[in-house]
């Protein structure tokens, strides 16, 4: 086994320790096809959680997404998010010259499956903020590509933003059903419909 | 009994889980055998039902006889794992707000495996006292530098009552298996064992009697199905039980009686007051059913024990004055 792997394994399994990330699918089967996932958002913590509850096969092809200026800032920051999870950068700074989703769209060429939170930042209130327009772009892109909304609950307990040690607390990630962009719809309408399909599941049993 | 006091003490306590696993094989194996059988849809409800009951008693046997047989570091730290497992549920089910951060490190980092520790050392007298004196002081000192004074009280007894439920009552369990009484080394187990079968016994009667004699519930917000007079019929069977078991136990008859009665009735109590925190918190199902969060109902399964554990612990050593 590699050192990677290894450190794959722990982190898991210290997300289920802490938290007992436990993934429930309701509107779809966890299936190895290519998918973006994308969730609220509300702590650090939300991405290891996010991840976690996805079955081991399945994690090996999905990639978080990481902020490139702190992520790659230190020797162990870029080590784990490059060899553990495997994640695709963003740089936050916009420049005219690159499209700040061509990352992204590199990824999905690959075939591989994302993991993102459209509302940009770490949200404060009940309800997660709009959607940032990211998502629309890549449903237009990547008509084929499945998109899952998945509702992250009590995570913001575990660790709220400022503290640094996460307190145990059981969390669940709920997974719903597949949405599409519609022939012709309209971007604030798409992202609507996908902030209403990631809310409708906080409730779910 | 008289061939079975001429054995050594581990001889006897082998014997006993050999019988304790002996009775649930059997059970098991006749509860499969059931399931061949066709049946309407609430019997085999009742089996699932049957079926998770049997599996958390093998979990806790098991959990026992390691316990056991590993030795008091290794079961120490087994029961602590239980601690965790139990207050991260509890904890999850109450509304704690950011400024509780702290304090709520503070009990699963600090104060669980301190409490867990001190068993593990034998230091009963500190052991006793560490989690309602100086804990109880300190999780109201951590959680005012919290900076928030809405419902103050209430967050802070929340946090006070989880962990004195969940680590202080749990942990009197290995505290039992670890408590030298003159005359009675090393036979802890026979003590734990001797409390869990007084509870079940007690739980066992008062459901089965509940269901049976129908009497108006005394809180019916809480739960349908608790009546004093089943609730009376369950520490009377515990107590009986006790009783019959007294060649097993350091108490002549009659104290087994009365101790198993306590154990029984303080254990029925506690499982009453968990369900009304489960209410509370809005969750429905009972009894190893996972829940919205993902809880497996550990809570439910050891809220007799957390109840029951610590005063017979602390009736015992009275009766022997220690």
């Amino acid at each position: 086994m590699k050192l990677a792997d290894a450190a794959a394994s722990f982190l898991v399994f210290l997300a289920r320790l802490i938290t007992g990330a436990q993934g429930h699918w309701h509107g779809c089967p966890p299936k190895a096809e290519q998918r973006i996932y994308f969730a609220n958002h509300q702590s650090h913590f939300d991405w290891v959680l996010l991840w976690a509850a996805l079955p081991k096969d399945l994690r090996a092809t999905t990639r978080p997404i990481a902020a490139l200026d702190y992520w790659t800032a230190s020797p162990l920051k870029h080590w784990i998010t490059r060899e553990v999870f495997n994640a695709v950068y963003v740089s936050r700074q916009r420049t005219d010259a690159e499209d700040p989703l061509e990352p992204l769209m590199q990824a999905l060429r690959n075939g591989d499956s994302l993991l993102i939170f459209p509302e940009g930042t770490r949200g404060h209130g009940a309800d997660p903020a709009q959607f940032k327009s990211g998502l629309y772009h890549l449903a237009l892109e990547f008509p084929q590509v499945e998109l899952i909304p998945a509702w992250i609950s009590n995570v913001q307990r575990v660790m709220p933003k400022g503290e640094v040690i996460p307190v145990p607390l059981l969390c669940c990630v709920t997974f719903g059903a597949p949405i599409s962009l519609q022939q012709g719809e309209a971007k604030a309408a798409f992202l609507q419909r996908a902030r209403d399909a990631v809310m409708a599941l906080r409730g779910v049993d | 009994m008289g061939v079975l006091r001429d054995l050594s003490v581990s001889q006897q306590l082998g014997l006993l889980f050999v019988a304790l696993f002996g009775a649930l094989t059997l059970a098991t194996l006749v509860a499969f055998l059931v399931t061949l059988r066709e049946g309407t849809e609430s019997d085999v409800a009742k089996r699932e039902s049957f079926g998770r009951d049997l599996r958390a008693v093998w979990v806790a046997s098991i959990l026992f006889w390691t316990a056991w047989a590993a030795g008091p570091l290794i079961s120490t730290l087994l029961f602590g794992v239980v601690s965790f497992i139990a207050l991260r549920e509890l904890i999850t089910l109450t509304h704690t707000r950011r400024a509780d951060h702290r304090s709520l490190l503070l009990g699963f980092f600090v104060v669980l495996p301190t409490q867990y520790l001190l068993v593990g050392l034998r230091h009963f007298d500190l052991f006793s006292v560490f989690i309602p004196v100086y804990v109880f002081l300190a999780i109201a000192v951590v959680s005012a530098f919290g900076n928030d004074p809405r419902r103050f009280l209430e967050r802070a007894a929340t946090i006070q009552w989880g962990i004195m439920v969940c680590v202080y009552g749990i942990s009197h369990a290995p505290a039992l298996l670890l408590l030298e009484l003159p005359g009675y080394a090393g036979r802890g187990a026979f003590l734990v064992l001797f409390l869990v079968a007084v509870v079940a016994i007690a739980q066992i009667v008062q459901e089965s009697a509940s269901r049976r004699l129908r009497r108006r519930p005394v809180a019916r917000a809480i739960s349908r199905s608790f009546s004093w007079r089943a609730w009376g019929l369950g520490v009377l069977s515990a107590g009986l039980l006790g009783g019959l078991l007294y060649w097993a136990t350091p108490f002549k008859p009659i104290a087994a009686l009365l101790m198993a009665c306590v154990a029984g009735g303080c254990g029925t109590l506690g499982e009453f007051v968990m369900k009304a925190l489960k209410r509370d918190a809005g969750v429905r199902n009972w009894g190893g059913q996972a829940s919205v969060t993902g809880a497996v109902g550990l809570l439910d399964r050891i809220a007799p024990l957390c109840f029951a554990a610590p005063v017979f612990f602390h009736a015992v050593r009275w009766h022997f004055h220690l």
